[in-house]
């Protein structure tokens, strides 16, 4: 065995890549619960693939044949039913996982100096991930398929000079038709899967470079032992390799409850509009994107302007790109921030929360205000910690991590 | 004659132009693929503006055509029928046409570039229905005070004969005025806006 490997090692750098980002990857010895979504969002990544491969060796990316093709896998292919909602359940959990991710790194401060590079790749991650998941959402070629498609194209077309001539563009004709489904599918299937893990290997290879980040937001790297090994780091192999295998078997629980007996989520995870064939003609009564696009969506229609509404809606997620240089603090966790930004950032999720509820309902004067409200508080979080950030009353960090 | 150091400024300076040369060879290579998203001669062909010839409507008929799989009518209106439309402002949801459901130059009174000449997508806003033209004053059905106009079947929604939605019933919006223009007196293009927009 030692022979063979020697053999490998001599060829090509298994061993060394290995150590690299396994066993000899230090990582602080401090990490607790909200730490196991990276490495779940990787697992969600490898279901999503495995799962995607295999529906589109029975699915019909053809306007006529694609809303059949999906109920051929659901009644008729010997566990296509399974593989379907692995792959819807999927795409739910996925976004779940990385908003709980982003969460974390909100509150440890993991976005700061020196891991500016790590947010910047996971920001692309998330954009490759909104335009997988709304390209892969058109492909059942449901009512809900084809009029949250029409609605989000339609965006484009708020864009001026160019927005008609764009949305033409996008769609490959003068509405959405076997055109555009044909493109999102390749787009879905090949391209953007191939931009994600790309984007992948750049943020674990950064995080790599610079050292994981951890609750209490200490460099381990500046308490290293005689050896060069960080005195608060452990391995990653064994040591949270074994842990991460604790936290993927409680979310297999989730999901495997969620995937057997509510695949649907009483419509969230697959609208119950989509189980009627794609219909030009006929617009359903009220149309809503799924619910990981909803936040964004109800900042879209808080604004009554529909150019304005198109930019706020795009410039809520752009505002993210620069959040490690809005944030001025150089105390990393909120562990030792001063109260001002844990009122901030429970803000901040609160209106998250509260604009992703009103995102799912048809709008009332009264809805609209409330969303109003809402992206005020979001957009405010950054004006807020812009403002308070450099000259935060923050506590003593300690020299080491702590417990 | 030797010297220690080497001159790059040379190096330097082939290879820029032959970086600027293959940026501009791959701008030329992404045509084809950028190109290839527009819409094919296929989907322009089905997509085409549709000509109309309307010297033969009679007042007070309804001529439908197709243009992009959806049914889009004409209708020739009579004096009386323009009188009355203005007496309905109260009981219609949108009187004045604020929402953005006609080109610039539908906006007013009449939601037409000819007063007398209504065009318009034979769709209702609410679910997609095409809605039954319903001329006849009066009728038993609709009211004492029908003035004559769309109703739609399905779930009961009311235009009046400019396509205006009356409140009270499920559609949001007044029907669509599809984009189109006069190519002489008696010919509509519908589907474009024309140069006099």
């Amino acid at each position: 065995m030692n022979k063979l490997l020697n053999w490998v090692d001599d060829r090509f750098p298994l061993m060394s890549m290995w150590n690299d980002h396994m066993g000899k990857y230090y990582a602080p010895k401090n990490f607790n619960f909200w730490y196991f979504f990276g490495s779940l969002a990787l697992l969600v990544l490898v279901i999503q693939i495995v799962s995607g491969i295999f529906l589109t060796m029975h699915y019909k990316p053809d306007g006529a044949l694609a809303f059949a093709s999906v109920e051929y896998i659901m009644r008729d292919v010997p566990y296509g039913w399974l593989i379907r909602y692995m792959h819807s359940t999927g795409a739910s959990a996925f976004f779940i996982v990385v908003y709980l991710h982003m969460f974390r790194g909100l509150m440890y401060g993991s976005y700061k100096q020196p891991r500016e590079l790590i947010w910047l790749f996971g920001m692309l991650i998330y954009l490759a991930l909104m335009a997988e998941a709304f390209m892969g959402y058109l492909l059942p070629w449901g009512q809900m398929s084809f009029w949250g498609a029409q609605v989000i194209i339609s965006l484009f077309g708020a864009i001026p000079w160019v927005g008609d001539a764009l949305t033409l563009w996008i769609r490959g004709d003068y509405v959405i038709s076997d055109a555009t489904l044909n493109r999102f599918f390749a787009l879905h299937v090949i391209a953007l899967p191939f931009v994600l893990v790309g984007l992948i290997v750049a943020h674990l290879l950064a995080l790599h470079e610079v050292g994981s980040n951890n609750p209490d937001g200490v460099e381990i790297k500046k308490n290293k032992d005689e050896n060069g090994i960080p005195k608060d780091g452990i391995p990653f192999h064994p040591y949270y390799s074994v842990k991460d295998i604790v936290g993927v078997i409680v979310f297999l629980m989730f999901f495997v409850a969620v995937m057997f007996f509510a695949p649907e989520m009483g419509g969230y995870f697959i609208e119950h509009a989509n189980f009627v064939p794609a219909d030009p003609l006929k617009t359903p009564e009220h149309i809503a994107p799924v619910w990981y696009f909803t936040p964004f969506y109800a900042i879209l229609r808080a604004v009554p302007d529909k150019l304005m509404g198109v930019i706020a809606m795009f410039g809520s997620i752009a505002v993210l790109f620069v959040l490690p240089w809005i944030d001025r603090c150089k105390v990393k966790s909120i562990r030792y921030r001063a109260t001002i930004f844990k009122v901030n950032l429970a803000a901040f999720v609160v209106s998250f929360l509260v604009l992703g509820y009103l995102g799912m309902l048809p709008t009332t004067p009264g809805r609209t205000l409330v969303a109003q409200i809402g992206s005020i508080v979001y957009f405010g979080f950054f004006v807020v910690l812009w403002y308070t950030s450099k000259n935060e009353k923050t506590k003593p960090v300690p020299e080491r991590v702590t417990k | 004659m030797t010297t220690d150091t080497v001159d790059t400024s040379k190096r330097r300076t082939l290879t820029l132009a032959t970086s600027a040369v293959a940026a501009v060879g791959a701008g030329f290579v992404a045509v084809p693929f950028v190109a290839s998203w527009a819409p094919s001669e296929r989907a322009k062909t089905a997509g085409a503006p549709v000509e109309v010839d309307i010297s033969k409507l009679d007042e007070g008929r309804l001529l439908t055509v197709e243009w992009r799989g959806k049914p889009v009518w004409i209708v020739k209106r009579s004096n009386k029928t323009l009188e009355d439309l203005k007496t309905l402002d109260d009981s219609l949801r949108d009187a004045a046409s604020d929402k953005e459901q006609q080109p610039d130059y539908a906006k007013n009174a009449s939601r037409s570039r000819k007063p007398e000449i209504l065009v318009l997508v034979g769709i209702c806003t609410h679910l997609g229905c095409s809605p039954t033209f319903r001329p006849d004053l009066a009728a038993a059905d609709l009211g004492a005070d029908w003035k004559g106009g769309f109703f739609c079947p399905c779930h009961g929604s009311k235009f009046d004969m400019a396509g205006r939605v009356y409140s009270g019933v499920p559609a949001p919006t007044n029907l669509e005025v599809p984009p189109h223009y006069y190519l002489s007196d008696n010919v509509i293009l519908v589907g474009e806006d024309g140069s006099a927009a």
